[in-house]
């Protein structure tokens, strides 16, 4: 057989029949719900008097309506409650396993899912959700699928799909200390552009991402939508196989090992064929963020805010001065020292432990500057419970963050966390675009270490400068 | 799910890359349980101003664009959220047609899913067809599915690719999870296959 890639691997064991047009019926092994993107498919299926083919290979989860404030109290907004109740009817009539909201296993479904050890390695993984690319960090082919598609696997736990193109985007060589994952996929994303890996799969890899904990490989894969990509993934190794280990849905004992020497079997063969290749050297890669609406508007935190006088293209030019308009920046003015009224540390890209963790390095013995508001907002309620264990809610309570309950939050503006028209927020989340975090709100998109900084210095800032 | 086979209709342009699922449908209106009734949602922040009124200068604000059918835009359409309310936004606002350049994966998809056909087009006919679509209500741009072709407003025909299968779909307004379920008994036999093959895998179950 050719060398294969991990991607075609995946693939190959998931085709259930190819059709004459070159359209695969592919098997999914596991099928994340939340209350957003999923009303009108369990519609569908009642309408059609169809049946859930799995239940047990699907699971829900509320994250991104809940408020993340008390959540003991009723949810205020009635639109929310609605679409939040629906989902409880639902799941109850149609038994889908449910982490329901006052359980301390909700959280945001790109956190919960690897958290459960529901996302395994060599799997196929679908939501309704662009950002499930994040679990192809376990090494398992996840990507976002709409409403429609929802219904489709809901029916036959399976999707009609053709095979997307192989890209590998390698980063070799060592980090420089305070640069994180996040900084990377900024960077990776500044280097192709939004469109970059659009009909591609991303196999990130070279020594970097080896060199990355699972948190990072998720914030990594996660943000592979933002450049364009249908799924992006990492080869599953020791690393995937530790973190797996133990949790609650992965195999145990005798059928873990097995699993691990079947996962071992799926890394790219030597000499198998990219469409497209990147590579990256880690050592040139600084704390990055965005200056833009757009995630591939990226600039080192040393950098200045670029002149569209010095674009050639006419309507790249406009859109750039647009850009700057909407974000209220000079074109050459440094980016460090900008001042910023909110910091928002969560979302699907950056609320794990480990990324509280670096904004908690960052945050201890300081204050939250004067007329920002702070806040962290953990990616589950176990993540919550424990950085309470390791005492890092009471780091940024000291220094005056608030300290909330797990959900998308701030990410996308959908819940009462929200962006009011012309403040500008250092986030950790994965979208800058006009809008997303509230109508008028400013996003600039980096690390849990440069957000902590952006909160105790009131302004942009380059965080190797407080650790 | 309507059937798509020819239309002749205002198209509308925005000559902007990267018009993202956010910006044809924020997410603040993504509360309905209903696949309908997003029209008036659709392009918000472009639409309306602040206070609600709506802004005059934009195009679908104005005639005869009001009523355009058709979306012409540059690179990258429907980047972003995965959310099929950006297409039912379009299409309950009247769209049936969006052509640009380049499109977004899943954005791609899901307008096939919604009988909306996307087509992909060079740059520079994207231009032509912006320039033709400014031509008043006068400049209607016929789409015909069947022969695959746009046909300008001074006759011209612009061939475009679709995949047969898509196009077979919309032409009949089959939705795929009928057609998939005809596969019923290699779905059963993969199921069989696989549960042999790794019995390690395991399923979700709450107490």
């Amino acid at each position: 057989m050719a060398p294969r890639t991990l991607f075609d691997k995946i693939w190959d064991h998931h085709v259930v029949e190819t059709l004459p047009d070159g359209t695969s019926i592919l098997y999914i092994d596991r099928h994340l719900l939340h209350e957003v993107t999923s009303p009108q498919a369990f519609e569908g299926l009642r309408l059609a008097g169809r049946k859930l083919r799995h239940p047990e290979m699907t699971m829900a989860v509320v994250d991104h309506n809940v408020p993340t404030s008390d959540r003991t109290k009723p949810i205020e907004e009635p639109e929310s409650r609605n679409q939040i109740e629906t989902l409880e009817r639902n799941v109850k009539e149609f038994g889908v396993p449910y982490f329901p909201l006052l359980s301390a296993s909700q959280g945001i479904v790109h956190v919960v899912g690897p958290e459960q050890g529901i996302s395994l390695p060599g799997m196929t993984i679908v939501c309704g959700d662009s950002h499930t690319s994040t679990h192809g960090a376990m090494g398992s082919l996840a990507f976002g699928i709409g409403t429609s598609e929802v219904e489709h696997v809901m029916a036959t736990q399976t999707i009609l799909q053709r095979p997307a193109k192989n890209m590998r985007v390698m980063v070799e060589g060592q980090l420089a200390p305070g640069v994180s994952a996040k900084d990377v996929m900024l960077a990776i994303i500044g280097h192709i552009g939004t469109a970059g890996g659009t009909g591609h799969v991303i196999e990130f890899a070279g020594s970097a991402i080896r060199g990355l904990d699972m948190a990072g490989r998720m914030t990594i894969c996660n943000m592979s939508i933002e450049a364009g990509a249908r799924a992006g993934l990492v080869a599953p190794d020791d690393t995937t196989f530790d973190y797996v280990r133990n949790r609650p849905f992965a195999p145990k004992g005798e059928d873990f090992e097995k699993a691990v020497a079947f996962w071992r079997t799926l890394a790219t063969d030597e000499g198998a064929h990219f469409d497209k290749e990147v590579s990256l050297r880690a050592e040139d890669i600084a704390p990055s963020l965005t200056w833009g609406t757009s995630p591939e508007t990226v600039l080192p935190i040393t950098g200045t805010v670029p002149d569209p006088a010095q674009e050639p293209d006419e309507s790249k030019r406009t859109q750039m001065q647009r850009m700057l308009d909407y974000m209220g920046l000079e074109a050459g003015q440094k980016i460090a020292g900008t001042p910023v009224d909110v910091v928002f540390i969560g979302s699907c890209t950056n609320s794990r432990i480990e990324d509280l963790r670096a904004a908690a390095q960052v945050a201890a013995g300081r204050k939250v500057a004067d007329g920002v508001r702070a806040m962290i907002v953990p990616g589950s309620g176990l993540v919550k419970m424990q950085a309470e264990e390791e005492g890092l809610d009471q780091i940024f309570l000291d220094a005056g963050f608030e300290w909330r309950e797990a959900g998308c939050s701030m990410c996308l503006g959908m819940n009462p966390d929200k962006l009011t028209p012309g403040q500008r927020c250092a986030s950790t989340s994965n979208r800058n675009f006009e809008g997303r975090q509230g109508p008028g709100g400013r996003t600039h998109l980096l690390s849990p270490a440069m957000a902590a900084a952006a909160a105790v210095t009131g302004c942009l800032t380059d965080s190797r400068e407080l650790v | 799910m309507e059937k798509f086979t020819t239309l002749s209709a205002v198209a509308a342009a925005l000559p902007e890359d990267n018009i993202d699922t956010d910006k044809i449908i924020p997410a603040r209106f993504l509360k309905t349980t209903q696949r309908t009734g997003l029209g008036k949602y659709a392009f918000d922040s472009m639409r309306y101003r602040p206070d609600g009124s709506e802004n005059p200068d934009f195009i679908l604000n104005k005639e005869p664009w009001r009523k355009a059918e058709i979306l012409i835009t540059y690179d990258n359409l429907g980047c972003g959220s995965s959310r099929e309310h950006a297409p039912w936004a379009l299409l309950d606002f009247g769209i049936r047609c969006v052509i640009a350049p380049s499109f977004a994966d899943i954005f791609f998809n899901n307008c096939f899913k919604n009988g909306i056909l996307p087509i992909t087009l060079p740059r520079e006919v994207c231009d032509q067809l912006m320039s033709d679509s400014t031509m008043g209500s006068n400049a209607r741009l016929t789409i015909d599915l069947p022969r695959q072709v746009v046909i300008r407003p001074d006759g011209e025909e612009v061939p475009f690719e679709i995949d047969p299968f898509r196009k077979h779909m919309l032409l009949e307004g089959l939705d795929d999870i009928g057609q998939t379920l005809q596969h019923e008994t290699e779905i059963k036999s993969f199921e069989h296959k696989v549960a042999g093959e790794r019995p390690w895998m395991p399923t979700i179950t709450l107490d």
